[in-house]
């Protein structure tokens, strides 16, 4: 039995009067990659964000209902906890520029203030660097700064940063849209890797990407949740002709 | 119009022209057997040629729709079952063309009676006419034309399944006539394969449209 690990229930989310996401009700299994897609302004960027509580950032911003974390109301933690089990990854690679590569992936770390002992900080960066498959790639640099990588490697330097805090679950926002074809391959390797240890919910544009990584797929259009089935199903034989207008490019 | 619906439209055009072209041998081969015209038969077996061409360009036609544009959901299931279609139509070809050199290869023309006795003019209106339907119901995306093809195609195997008793009553009083019986007895099995893959098609048109799957399955 699958077990849920984020599920929104009745959530909707604003700037000022505009209200861009309209009483979504999603249940996100542990340990599976989910695709959100769909037209620009749908509001699939705005419910990510909503999902670790970075939407309340923005000014003017709110949001009713809930989002539960392993059944729990992140309204009710506290938001930086909530940023440390949900990660995020966004469209631009975005290491800190002027530190090292070692000090990248151990930044959240220093930045809640936390202070390691040497060997645990050397254990975090390989295991992190490990699990993104960078590693190999790295290890002999580590005191580089993470801005010599190439664009590839530097969205995994920004995905081990999160891995590194111990997440739960790992937001992704246009991951690969800034990347190259092989970069963006490698990175949707790693999504399958990743999916063993975290769950993956990642907004894409790419729908063949969608289609490649991901085991569930949700459509959104016009703030609300069209479609949310197994991505076999929605590639194949989608239920909502919203769905299949837009799969097929057919939206208008 | 997307490109991806530009390039099926063509697609369909092509697969309708094919099927024309496949009922016009099968018309043929079954003119050519029943008038005993020899130079019928010679066109159905050079056309031939043309009915391989059509499937290799539309199998190459697929093959670029799904490098290039990567169907989805309708799109994706129209382009199988055009694939599948395809292969089946030209197997009804294949049968065409296997009539026409039977014809080419008897010295005497059919005798009515053994014609009419075994049905084989019957059999051949049935496997002509549910070929028929199967294009009607895919150029008019006609899902109960397709499932009447299930009900038709019983016809031509219950004659199939007579046809060992029709010749062997026919030719103990015609023992004489026993290379045209056992041709026609070959001819009624190539049209009972007709049926066979008229209903494989039926099964693809309703996946196209439907997204279901029938075939194995014993009831329709």
């Amino acid at each position: 039995m699958e077990s849920t690990i984020v599920k929104s229930v009745d959530y909707n989310a604003y700037f000022g009067d505009n209200h861009v996401v309209k009483n979504v009700n999603i249940e996100i299994p542990r340990n599976h990659v989910i695709a959100v897609m769909g037209p620009s302004g749908c509001g699939k960027t705005t419910f990510l964000r909503g999902i670790n509580r970075m939407h309340e950032l923005i000014p003017n911003a709110t949001a009713k209902g809930q989002i539960l974390l392993n059944n729990e109301d992140v309204m009710q933690m506290h938001p930086i906890f909530v940023r440390l089990k949900i990660g995020m990854v966004f469209q631009r690679p975005n290491p800190f520029p002027n530190l090292s590569i070692y000090d990248n992936v151990i930044a959240g770390y220093k930045l809640n203030g936390v202070k390691l002992p040497k060997a645990e900080k050397d254990q975090i960066v390989e295991e992190s660097l490990t699990r993104v498959a960078l590693w190999k790639e790295v290890k002999d640099s580590l005191m580089k700064k993470g801005t010599f990588l190439s664009g590839g490697q530097q969205q995994r330097l920004c995905i081990a940063r999160a891995v590194a805090m111990q997440p739960e679950v790992l937001l992704f926002d246009e991951p690969t849209s800034a990347l190259d074809p092989i970069s963006t391959s490698t990175v949707e390797e790693l999504f399958h890797e990743l999916k063993k240890n975290y769950t993956l919910i990642i907004v894409t544009h790419n729908m063949q990407q969608a289609a490649r990584v991901s085991d569930k797929t949700a459509f959104f259009y016009m703030g609300e949740l069209v479609e949310y089935d197994e991505t076999k199903k929605m590639f194949t034989n989608p239920k909502d002709n919203r769905t299949q207008n837009y799969i097929t490019g057919r939206f208008s | 119009m997307t490109q991806v619906e530009t390039e099926i439209q063509l697609l369909k055009k092509e697969v309708i022209n094919m099927w024309d072209l496949v009922r016009s041998q099968l018309v043929k081969a079954k003119n050519s057997m029943l008038n005993f015209d020899k130079d019928l038969a010679r066109e159905v077996v050079l056309k031939e040629r043309r009915v391989n061409g059509a499937e290799l360009k539309i199998d190459r036609d697929c093959e670029n729709i799904f490098a290039l544009l990567s169907p989805v959901a309708v799109d994706l299931r129209f382009v199988l079952a055009v694939l599948k279609i395809n292969s089946n139509l030209e197997r009804i070809g294949d049968i065409a063309e296997g009539i026409a050199k039977y014809v080419l290869s008897v010295e005497t023309p059919f005798k009515k009676e053994i014609l009419d006795a075994t049905y084989v003019t019957k059999m051949y209106d049935e496997a002509i006419n549910i070929l028929e339907d199967t294009l009607a119901a895919f150029e008019n995306e006609d899902t109960i034309l397709a499932r009447s093809v299930f009900k038709k195609d019983e016809f031509l195997d219950d004659i199939n399944i007579r046809a060992n008793k029709l010749i062997e009553d026919y030719l103990k009083e015609h023992p004489e006539d026993i290379d045209q019986a056992l041709y026609i007895l070959s001819v009624i099995r190539k049209l009972e394969r007709v049926g066979d893959q008229s209903k494989n098609i039926s099964e693809e048109i309703i996946f196209y449209l439907e997204a279901k799957v029938l075939k194995h399955k014993h009831s329709h």
